[in-house]
């Protein structure tokens, strides 16, 4: 049994009570409340006539029906379930005094983009959110956990989930990662390592020179594709670079109040003689980009490494998965990746749909243009992103090199809105789910990738090794996750 | 209304879900999520994976109609935390599901709902499906207190998550009422937390 750790000492600060059913009774100190998931949980109040325990701790914004053209966030939306979703989601904020961040508050985003950025996600706190890519805010060392629509009712009415504590396993990212790769590429090799379900009934602890290295937005994008190596949370102990991320954000307490705040964060670190339940060690150093070649996470190589046999998978379920894969993405076993034609270019999501994900693209795409016949788009995380990228010209770029620069939201992640994948399109994805149909069609192809890679696809109009635009490049920093945003 | 609450058995004929790592995005494609109920989730369920151009195939769910217990392989539920994926499961019939492993928001999904779900190893599934096959009318019973299932002639052992069975059979994994009766324990754990300001 873990010991000492981040996630036992968060998990008894919020420790509320054991229940009948052995589960603890856990406080969540950040409730994040998006418009998909969290209708029929206000209802079920309603009916049972309760309020929201904790208002003040319960934040909503708008992402997965959002739409991504400007024109069509007219009001109403011209989807009338889109519609009646939001406006679900703006009653019951508004009676139950939630903060919601809509179309006109400037800060309307994805969840998991909307949260950090505004200093809401911080070290120490339970996070909830209806969505299982709640693990990102991990990133601040916070225990984030996506959770199903009754425990939303049971966030709402109680300000608390039932939980079982799960076994603590630390990652020790070893290496440096060369120009050209990126947060993504750590995370999908640590997947491509344990497995798509090597995580379930853990929590990650990414740690180790690799990990450290990476700036905020990078520690966000590794936390957030925890729940793809099947573990519900994970997160990174906070140090000096959490801390000066966090200072002056909103709703990031100033002066005095943030050396009280800090002296909290600390405190919840790890100690240096924690014990964890297992320590692997993954080795990140000269790790060439990765792409999925599958239909899920787990099925993934480097770029310069070939499509691999079904044969080769020791386990017969890997093996099944692996002959399932290779005849959805019409793919032979030995063939490279590279030269995969590609249709469409999505940039963007909870996983990289940040300021430095936008800026990394913007490198390649400097004097390039997008090939004839792809459809490119950069859909910002947040309108807070968007105003950033605005700011710094970076939309230019986009837009200049045939991108269609887009309003925030979900998007093509997962298709609630008008942004979709058609017929068997092949889409280089800056996304976390390969998932047959996930992009909207059942024939679709997803690639996932890092925003770099994303970018050189869709200038060539083929999976492509981003790094062959990035050579000479003399300002390419070695850490490769781009300046932090702030 | 409360010995209804108690789930200690569940069954009737079965439905074979074969596959790993079959994700919620396969159970309840996410452009169905568009409703602010989940009454008519059950209209959606593998509603890809159950059609091709031509209308319906051979999908279990297609020639199982009626099924309550729902027998599946390895990761079941992995991916998307929408509640929409077992809600969609439960509506149509399913009552239990036995399998070699689950996704743990998918398992904690079906624990808020009351639908046990169940695991043994992979043989032992196979063979259940298998007898599913052969036996379409054939019962098959989840004993949840003695964590046990029970097909034609054959009773196996499998395993329960320990909280799980213990919410089910005492009848208390609707969880809202029972934390809400710790109102006063919750706010002495929010005095302790630096970042809560009082909030009522």
């Amino acid at each position: 049994m873990s010991n000492g750790t981040l996630y036992d000492k968060v998990w008894e600060k919020h420790k509320v009570a054991e229940l009948p059913s052995g589960q603890d009774q856990l406080f969540i100190g950040l409730h994040l409340v998006h418009e998909v998931t969290s209708p029929q949980a206000f209802g079920m109040l309603r009916e049972r006539d309760l309020d929201v325990a904790y208002p003040n701790q319960t934040f909503a914004t708008t992402d997965h029906i959002a739409p991504t053209e400007a024109e069509k966030r007219e009001r109403p939306l011209t989807d009338e379930q889109s519609e009646e979703m939001l406006s679900a989601l703006e009653r019951n904020t508004s009676e139950n005094g939630i903060t919601f961040f809509g179309f006109e508050s400037g800060k309307q985003g994805i969840t998991h983009v909307v949260a950090p950025e505004l200093g809401l996600s911080q070290p120490g706190m339970t996070v909830a959110c209806g969505d299982s890519h709640t693990a990102t805010h991990g990133a601040f060392g916070s225990i984030g956990v996506g959770i199903g629509t009754s425990q939303i009712r049971d966030v709402l009415a109680t300000g608390c989930i039932a939980a079982d504590k799960q076994k603590v396993r630390r990652i020790n990212v070893e290496g440096e990662l060369g120009e050209g790769v990126y947060a993504k590429d750590i995370i999908l090799k640590i997947i491509q390592d344990l497995g798509v379900d090597g995580g379930v009934g853990h929590v990650y602890e990414y740690g180790g020179p690799a990990i450290e290295a990476l700036d905020m937005e990078g520690r966000l994008a590794v936390c957030n594709m925890s729940i793809e190596g099947g573990a519900r949370a994970g997160y990174i102990n906070p140090d000096e670079t959490t801390y000066e991320y966090l200072q002056g954000r909103e709703y990031v307490p100033e002066g005095e109040a943030f050396e009280e705040r800090k002296a909290y964060w600390e405190s919840i670190s790890s100690d240096e003689d924690a014990e964890y339940d297992d320590v692997v060690t993954v080795d990140a150093d000269d790790i060439d980009p990765l792409i999925t070649w599958g239909i899920n996470p787990g099925q993934v190589i480097e770029i310069t490494d070939s499509v691999p046999h079904p044969e080769d998978f020791e386990a017969r379920t890997d093996r099944e998965a692996a002959e399932q894969a290779l005849d959805h993405m019409d793919i032979e076993p030995g063939q490279s990746m590279l030269g995969y034609d590609v249709d469409v270019a999505f940039l963007g999501t909870c996983t990289n749909g940040r300021v430095s994900d936008f800026e990394e693209a913007a490198k390649i795409l400097e004097g390039n243009t997008v090939a004839d016949g792809v459809r490119a788009l950069a859909v910002p995380g947040s309108e807070t992103v968007r105003e950033e990228c605005e700011a710094r010209g970076i939309d230019e770029t986009f837009i200049n090199a045939g991108f269609q620069w887009r309003r925030a939201g979900c998007s093509m992640c997962l298709a609630m809105n008008d942004d979709s994948l058609e017929g068997d399109e092949v889409c280089a994805s800056s996304s976390n789910r390969n998932f047959i149909g996930r992009q909207g069609s059942k024939e679709g192809r997803t690639v996932l990738m890092s925003p770099a890679m994303v970018a050189a696809a869709a200038v060539e109009g083929e999976v492509a090794d981003a790094r062959e635009y990035l050579s000479d490049d003399p300002a390419g920093s070695a850490s490769g996750v781009g300046e932090a945003a702030d | 209304m409360a010995p209804e609450n108690h789930i200690t058995e569940v069954g009737g004929t079965g439905v074979p879900i074969p596959g790993d790592d079959i994700d919620t995005d396969q159970i309840l494609p996410a452009r169905f999520m568009k409703e602010v109920t989940f009454d008519n989730m059950a209209d959606y369920l593998f509603y890809d994976a159950r059609r091709d151009d031509d209308g319906f195939n051979d999908h279990p769910l297609n020639r199982f109609e009626g099924a309550s217990i729902a027998v599946v392989n390895s990761n079941f539920g992995c991916g998307s935390s929408r509640e929409h994926a077992p809600q969609a499961m439960m509506r149509w019939g399913v009552d239990g599901i036995v399998g070699e492993s689950y996704a743990e928001i998918f398992r904690d999904n079906c624990k808020s709902l009351g639908i046990p779900a169940v695991t043994t190893d992979h043989e032992t599934v196979t063979d259940l499906q298998e007898w599913i096959e052969s036996n379409p009318d054939g019962e098959i019973d989840i004993d949840v207190e003695n964590e046990a299932v029970t097909y034609g002639e054959t009773t196996i052992d499998v395993e329960i998550d320990d909280a799980m069975k213990e919410a089910l059979v005492e009848g208390i994994w609707d969880t809202t009422a029972l934390m809400y009766s710790n109102r006063s324990k919750v706010e002495e754990t929010v005095a302790g937390l630096p970042y809560v300001e009082g909030d009522d």
